[in-house]
């Protein structure tokens, strides 16, 4: 049995009257791609805050690599790593810059941070780009920089918020292979997307209507159980009920 | 209703080519769709189509009227929702909507018909400030705002980026009835299967169209016969038929893989069904499959050009 990686008990987030996010549980194992699905509104940024240690829950219980939600919050910052199409790198530094300075925050040492710079920069085959300025480079290089920057303090979770929007397929999918390698390397990748292909690629998925976890299984399962051709069809059958779509 | 004969448009002291010699024409009525990545140059043909942009060289109207010398005349008739939300967030909903029809010298009840629809929906929080709406609400009112003058033209850049997949089937049931109403939309998104609900597309990449036909007759464009593939572990699969000699591509398609092959015979169909047996996958399937638009689109993004 692999080890459970994030374990959360009726987690719940209230901002006055409003339930965010309304007594959400369940586990995600280690190396697992675990895909965290919803309507707009339906509370996954409300979730995924709470779980990298950035909100205080109301109510409820989580553990996120064996460390409390409310008292081990620096801990948890520290073993997991976080991505967003909104905000990655910083435009102004060149490639090497970004990496140097994330490394910094993160914590890694002066010689840690020369050693893996250079080792990402050769991983990542943009020697000749190294020095120009992220903002010249195109979205999929950006993207793929910023999933390593993610990577660099070897975190144990990596949350991955809408990490593929605006990119062309062929972008799309190099970018999966990243996600596949980091999976196998025993990283746990805790992934929200609005593209109904890619909840295929994950292990397991969960999907939030009105703030709690409508659906949770594989999407062999899920499709099976609503009786849908594909995920598109089961997002659809969900979601359309939802009272707090927008 | 719009055209755009040779339109280039560099960007800064580098020339950044943004637009590269693109021509292509909207009839009335059609939803036309700009299908590309970022970066591929739509919202700067938008901006030049609304006037906001001068292109570097090549000519381009609407409705008739040339960007350049007519530009007071598109301005009145068209309608245009930009990619960033664009509203008075200290206004509230309704006053954004009246200030759009007073700008435009109409009024909310003159062309009421045409947003009704869409306004309903939004009714319940026409006092709240804009800012303080959902994404998908935002997007609703900026739709209301650029139909309230009653355009000919609409240009929506992106209007569906980001939205969940069921407000976006809403947002096109929408576009659908506009169009009976004989307004031509020209649309961009980054969705490819979004595609396949305009009457036509270009495909577009880098500032250059990689193809620009109806969504049927660029699926029929497709050259190779396609496979659908998969297996217990999808993974190992891609890797595995991407070493194969025979696989001239293969990529991830939801749950199946989509395969061409160099040459598509039986009997090597046969051949890869027994490498990927020895190489211990289990349930295989394989059946013949037809190409969306993102088949299409990855073709055409590998061809050298």
């Amino acid at each position: 049995m692999k080890e459970t990686v994030i374990k959360t008990e009726k987690l719940t987030k209230k901002f006055g009257n409003f339930i965010a996010a309304n007594a959400v549980s369940f586990e995600v194992k280690k190396g697992e791609i675990f895909g965290f699905l919803g309507a707009n509104g339906a509370g996954k940024t409300t979730a995924m805050r709470m779980l990298c240690g950035l909100s205080t829950p109301t109510s409820g219980k989580a553990q996120i690599v064996g460390y409390d939600i409310y008292k081990q919050t620096n801990l948890i910052k520290k073993n997991i790593g976080y991505m967003s199409q909104k905000f990655s790198l910083y435009e102004d530094l060149t490639v090497v810059e970004n990496i140097r300075f994330f490394a910094g925050i993160y914590g890694l040492s002066n010689q840690d941070i020369k050693d893996k710079s250079a080792h990402l920069i050769e991983t990542l085959g943009m020697q000749n780009e190294s020095k120009k300025r992220v903002g010249t480079l195109p979205p999929g290089w950006k993207q793929k920089i910023s999933f390593s920057v993610a990577l660099l303090h070897e975190p144990k979770i990596v949350f991955l918020d809408e990490p593929t929007g605006g990119v062309d397929p062929l972008v799309r999918r190099q970018f999966w292979d990243l996600i596949y390698a980091a999976a196998d390397k025993g990283i746990t990748i805790f992934i929200s997307t609005h593209y109904m292909d890619e909840a295929e690629y994950c292990n397991r998925i969960s999907i939030m209507v009105d703030g709690s976890i409508k659906a949770l299984d594989t999407p062999v399962h899920l499709k099976h159980q609503f009786n849908a051709k594909n995920m598109d069809e089961v997002f659809y059958e969900l979601a359309r009920g939802a009272k707090r779509r927008e | 209703m719009i055209t755009l004969n040779h339109i280039c448009k560099t960007y800064g002291k580098e020339k950044k080519i943004a637009v590269n010699d693109i021509s292509l024409s909207v009839n009335k009525g059609e939803i036309f769709g700009l299908i590309g990545p970022d970066g591929a140059g739509k919202s700067s043909i938008f901006r030049i189509l609304t006037t906001l942009l001068l292109a570097d060289s090549g000519t381009a109207t609407v409705d008739g009227h040339d960007v350049v010398t007519d530009y007071k005349h598109i301005r009145k008739s068209v309608g245009y929702m930009p990619g960033k939300f664009s509203l008075y967030p200290d206004l509230s909903v309704e006053e954004n909507l009246k200030f759009f029809a007073t700008l435009f010298n109409t009024s909310i009840r003159e062309n009421y018909h045409l947003i009704k629809d869409i306004y309903m929906l939004l009714e319940p929080f026409k006092n709240r400030r804009a800012g303080k709406l959902s994404g998908g609400m935002k997007q609703k009112l900026a739709l209301c705002c650029a139909l309230i003058h009653k355009p000919t033209v609409l240009f929506l850049d992106e209007p569906t980026t980001g939205i969940d997949p069921v407000s976006r089937k809403e947002f096109w049931e929408m576009l659908k009835r506009l169009k009976k109403q004989e307004i031509t939309i020209l649309v961009s998104t980054p969705y490819m299967d979004e595609a396949s609900l305009c009457d036509r597309i270009a495909l577009i990449k880098n500032g250059k169209i990689l193809s620009i036909n109806t969504p049927d007759h660029i699926i029929k464009d497709y050259p190779d016969n396609l496979y659908k593939i998969k297996s217990d572990v999808i993974y190992t699969l891609l890797k595995d038929i991407n070493l194969h000699s025979n696989t001239q591509s293969c990529f991830t398609f939801g749950e199946f893989l989509h395969v061409s092959f160099l040459s598509d015979t039986e009997s090597m169909q046969q051949e890869l069904l027994n490498y990927l047996s020895k190489k211990g996958h289990l349930n295989i399937v394989m059946e013949k499959t037809v190409p969306g638009i993102e088949d299409c689109f990855i073709h055409l993004l590998k061809k050298p050009a």
